[in-house]
């Protein structure tokens, strides 16, 4: 899976460089994530402006995220969405989980 | 014409690289389908979804132990009724056992047969000769075929 982990503001964006997340990739999408949290990095922000489309096995990816950082007393938050990908966060109420910022500044300003 | 039929008709490896594929067919057919009167980007989308749920199912169901394997998928449209039937030759599962997941305590499986479920008209999963088949029915709204019969006076 192509994605890009950089250091901003003392988050850890991870930008997702595909433009589907679905069961072929959602698992190292999980793993990189998980890993990131075994390291310390507990805040992290994930950029999906990329995504055109993601699937059940994406969501609960996130959702393994979300619920490890939480363990830590971290926070996982959701940037970028693309109208398609929220609406999946929507039908699933995970909308009401995940913070969903328009972009990576709004998350910056309401996180701070 | 509102009268036309399209039969799709695709045999996969039980891998997920495939999914793509399977994805990208039901949203192309979502966008280009004629007559169809509702939003086309959003069919596009759940047909995208729903083949790709049903795929991964039928892959993940499958023999994962037999590199020969396959997942044959069949797509029919004609007239207002889209069906899809995917054939896996694993296990198979029991549909009714299938719960509706808990939204307000959400876990991290379970929302790929929510999805089917709830996008589309009915969901059954039966067994047919050496197949499981999990099929697949939406109603379409379609635009009404208008006969002229002005030219018979």
């Amino acid at each position: 899976m192509n994605l890009n982990l950089e250091k901003l503001n003392g988050y850890s964006v991870l930008y997702i460089k595909e433009e589907r997340i679905d069961a072929h990739n959602s698992g190292e999408l999980k793993e990189t994530i998980l890993h990131m949290i075994e390291q310390g990095e507990i805040n992290i922000i994930v950029q999906l402006e990329r995504v055109r489309f993601i699937d059940s096995s994406g969501l609960g990816a996130l959702l393994s995220g979300y619920k490890h950082a939480a363990a830590k007393s971290g926070k996982l938050a959701l940037a970028c969405c693309k109208p398609q990908v929220l609406s999946m966060f929507e039908l699933t109420r995970l909308n009401r989980v995940f913070e969903i910022y328009a972009d990576l500044n709004e998350a910056f300003e309401s996180e701070a | 014409m509102g009268t036309s039929i399209i039969q799709i008709d695709v045999i996969i490896p039980t891998q997920t690289k495939y999914l793509n594929l399977i994805g990208s067919i039901g949203e192309s057919l979502g966008k280009d389908l004629d007559d169809f009167c509702g939003d086309h980007e959003a069919l596009a989308y759940q047909l995208n979804l729903v083949l790709t749920e049903a795929a991964t199912n039928a892959i993940r169901h499958g023999c994962y132990n037999n590199p020969e394997d396959t997942v044959r998928i069949s797509i029919h449209i004609q007239e207002h009724e889209l069906n899809i039937k995917v054939y896996d030759h694993g296990q198979g599962f029991d549909l009714e056992m299938v719960s509706l997941p808990d939204l307000d305590h959400p876990q991290e499986g379970g929302l790929g047969i929510f999805f089917i479920r709830t996008l589309m008209d009915s969901v059954t999963y039966t067994h047919e000769g050496e197949s499981n088949v999990l099929e697949i029915v939406k109603y379409l709204d379609m635009r009404p075929v208008i006969e002229n019969h002005s030219n018979h006076q």
